[in-house]
């Protein structure tokens, strides 16, 4: 009876607007175990989870549970097969006790009885499964007075009060600090003992290490591989992971002089609780590409926020030689400085959607009177100049200058944002993700301006997550983790090495 | 000491209204539906129900023939902001406006513009309607003392039973209600349609049993005093039921100075009710009171993300 299959999938492909997020996966786990799902970033882990959850249909494969074919039309279907899944961003009503929450959950199983008698009920019952497992929750506490731990707690009561014996926890250990993350792994550690099934969705090689039954690994929407994680060495677990070296020859990097030092970060710290930038030291000079490695969520977004002027509670040092403080510099500083800011996220902090091609191309200009007084806008120049940056950075898919923005393919956009940016040539760069989500030829196109900016003496940061974009441009390469840089390689560097660094810290 | 007794004996005739609106736009946007379109039903609302009263002859059918009516008018609006998923603020004007024009029209082609109808007969409460000065606050038609149970039932709806969780996590939380398997819409929709027909009787109350007789517009801007009153209120039912009591004995008030030989400049008593709603607001966002209260996805259309 032990060790049946809980689910399985096989066979599974997804796909979000032309992106292949799942190309033929498999995945077993089965019943007492703690089921690790391992892989970068956007490597699909979360897709293939929302399909056991009924969130997403899957385009082709199939599903069992219990070793019975089925197929989920929604997430309530999946919950009466005792399918709960805990998701990285909590589905709770902030302003509703405990009690009301789960209770919100629970309508459909209980239904008799007045409601003040269902709410003592649903208390009760809270109570009992909180003491069982080891949680502390007053059930008529409101949600939006407890912690992120604390909710993540009342998201697993939810769950498991719905009955659900496959508990899918969604990057749990993200938001959690140590010793929280530790308690809670336990924890769903002794359901799995008790005979549920739990399947970890994680890019913690630690947690893995620690917590997980077995193990199964997956890159680029595939599963690479299942195996128990004490059956083989730590190098070739993140071997699997990060995929074999690669690296693009194309480009030379580590061949040149560095220049003089041109930003100076020294002991840059978030003041919040959860310390995302912890005493985090960075030189960036002159003339080279200074690429930023590490697993998602160790800082890069606070530190990306930080340097480009995005209002985020840090404390140190941003020095520009010569300049001054970075975080006394308002936007028109900055562009008069030549700071060049390229944000992961295009369409919300790059570009304004709403506003035409021709409008977020002349943004960064506006200041400057090139495009006429506060009274009046020399739209014809405007457009003159967007036209010709159009065509110099090939931004494609334009149909009219006057055409919106967010219209902008993934790709395009970033080419407009990059246009704007480089309009004067760049003393510092700063670059998140800048090729996330883009096709190949665009990805060449935005590496071919960061090298070209790199080449006229600009000094450029880029922060990545994509460990072979990095290989592939930087000249020197920084290890970020737990908000600070833990490791510092010249190139040619060592990817195992740095692979190693990426994940072994803490 | 007349002028008190009157007074006291017309208060109802004016906070009834605006407690019957402002309880029915508490139930919509407690769902997460911003209504300002309460003006518009409400004259929905007092033509239909003045049709009504003329063509049956019955009080009671009237009133509830003017609620059904404000309510198949409210399915346009839920249409526009649910299914269209059109601006909520534009929708609600879009109603009131529609609705100026559909009534005024309506009356006139009907015939039933200036034509008195029958209303109800008052009630005293007996040994209340006894006591000196208070006691014609307690002679009134059976509808006001209907007031209190609506808002009691409406409260305890609310508050203490699934279905009025339900409807307060869609409001606040309608990503959150969608994983728990509720539906949204569903429950927005509801909202909007027992919302529409409070809405409906608070227009009726005032053609058929304060007025007794349809004029064009002849709401006045109420419904616009009661959307004010609910954010007055904070989406408490009870705070507006006080709320709409103290803008009725503000607007009983004014009459009676003017009847009592006091010189007041006409105007100044048109102008009066919404200065005061002015003077609240103006007064409410000054005194900076929490806006916790404030149902969170208030205005917010939902769609269910694909990707996030």
């Amino acid at each position: 009876m032990s060790k049946q299959n809980a689910i399985q999938l096989s066979g599974v492909s997804k796909t979000f607007d032309g992106f292949k997020a799942l190309s033929d996966a498999d995945f077993t786990a089965k019943w007492g175990e703690v089921h690790a799902l391992l892989g970068e970033n956007g490597a699909g882990k979360s897709s293939l989870m929302n399909i056991v959850a009924g969130l997403y249909g899957p385009e082709g494969g199939s599903l069992f549970i219990d070793d019975n074919p089925v197929k989920l039309k929604g997430p309530k279907e999946a919950a009466k097969m005792g399918i709960g899944m805990v998701h990285q961003h909590f589905k709770l009503v902030m302003p509703f006790t405990v009690a009301e929450n789960i209770l919100l959950n629970l309508g459909h199983i209980q239904t008799a009885g007045l409601y003040r008698e269902r709410l003592r009920r649903v208390s009760d019952d809270i109570r009992a499964m909180a003491k069982r497992i080891g949680f502390e929750i007053d059930p008529d506490t409101r949600v939006d007075q407890l912690s992120i731990a604390e909710q993540q707690r009342v998201e697993i009561l939810k769950v498991l009060l719905a009955g659900a014996k496959v508990l899918i926890l969604d990057e749990p250990t993200a938001v959690l600090t140590e010793e929280e993350a530790e308690r809670l792994l336990t924890t769903v550690q002794g359901f799995a003992r008790e005979g549920a099934a739990v399947i970890l969705v994680t890019h913690k090689m630690n947690d893995v290490l620690r917590y997980a039954d077995q193990v199964t690994i997956m890159r680029a929407g595939r599963t690479v591989k299942s195996l128990k994680p004490d059956s083989v060495s730590v190098d070739e677990l993140i071997r699997l992971t990060v995929g074999e070296s690669a690296p693009d020859q194309s480009a030379t990097p580590g061949e040149r002089e560095p220049g003089a030092p041109y930003l100076q970060v020294k002991g840059l710290t978030s003041t919040g609780p959860l310390r995302a930038l912890n005493n985090l030291n960075l030189t960036l000079n002159q003339g080279e590409i200074y690429g930023l490695a590490g697993v998602g969520g160790n800082g890069q977004s606070e530190l990306a926020n930080a340097l480009m002027g995005i209002p985020e509670p840090v404390e140190g040092q941003m020095e520009i030689v010569g300049e001054g403080d970075l975080a006394d510099f308002d936007a028109a500083r900055r562009r008069a400085i030549g700071i060049a800011s390229i944000p992961a996220d295009r369409y919300g902090a790059a570009l304004a959607g709403p506003l035409s091609i021709a409008d977020n191309y002349a943004l960064g200009d506006i200041h400057s009177g090139r495009y006429g007084p506060f009274w009046y806008l020399k739209t014809r120049a405007i457009e003159a100049d967007a036209a010709e940056a159009v065509r110099q950075f090939d931004v494609q898919g334009v149909r009219s200058l006057k055409q919106k923005a967010a219209l902008l393919s993934g790709g395009n956009a970033q080419k407009l944002v990059i246009a704007r940016e480089f309009k004067h040539p760049p003393r510092l760069v700063l670059a998140h993700s800048p090729s996330r989500g883009l096709d190949v030829k665009a990805t060449e196109a935005v590496r071919d301006r960061l090298r070209a900016a790199r080449d006229d003496g600009a000094a450029v940061l880029l922060i990545s997550e994509d460990l072979d974009e990095v290989m592939a441009m930087a000249d020197r390469i920084g290890v970020m983790s737990a908000g600070r840089i833990v490791a510092e390689f010249s190139q040619p560097a060592d990817r195992q090495a740095i692979g190693q660094a990426m994940v072994n810290h803490v | 000491m007349d002028l008190i007794t009157s007074w006291m004996g017309n208060i109802p005739e004016f906070a009834v209204p605006f407690a019957l609106a402002a309880l029915g736009l508490i139930i919509t946007e407690k769902s997460g539906v911003l209504a300002l379109g309460a003006e518009g039903l409400m004259l929905v609302g007092a033509v239909i129900g003045v049709g009504a009263a003329l063509t049956f002859d019955n009080t009671a059918v009237a009133l509830a023939i003017a609620m059904i009516a404000a309510s198949i008018v409210s399915l346009l609006f839920a249409l526009m902001v649910l299914v269209m998923r059109i601006n909520q603020v534009i929708s609600g004007l879009v109603l009131v406006f529609f609705c100026q024009g559909l009534t005024t029209l309506t009356g006139t082609l009907m015939g039933w513009t200036n034509q008195p109808v029958s209303g109800l007969g008052s009630i005293a409460l007996w040994p209340l309607s006894e006591l000196p000065y208070v006691g014609r606050f307690f002679i009134q038609n059976i509808v006001v003392y209907l007031v209190p149970l609506v808002f009691v039932f409406s409260v305890w709806a609310l508050n203490r039973t699934t279905h009025g969780l339900r409807l307060r996590a869609v409001g606040e939380n309608p990503q959150a209600a969608d994983a728990a398997g509720i539906s949204v819409l569903g429950y927005r929709l509801a909202a909007i349609v027992i919302g529409a027909a409070l809405i409906g009787l608070a227009g009726a109350f005032i053609a058929v049993l304060s007025n007794k007789l349809w004029i064009s517009n002849m709401t006045a801007g109420r419904g616009w005093i009661a959307v004010a009153l609910v954010i007055f209120a904070r989406w408490s039912p009870w705070k507006a039921l006080a709320g709409a009591l103290l803008f009725g004995c503000i607007e009983a008030l004014i009459p009676q100075l003017a009847a009592s030989g006091i010189k007041l400049p006409q105007y100044f008593v048109f102008m009066a009710p919404y200065a005061i709603t002015l003077g609240v607001m103006v007064w409410v966002a000054v005194s900076k009171r929490d806006i916790s209260s404030q149902p969170g996805a208030l205005g917010a259309p939902f769609i269910r993300e694909e990707r996030t």
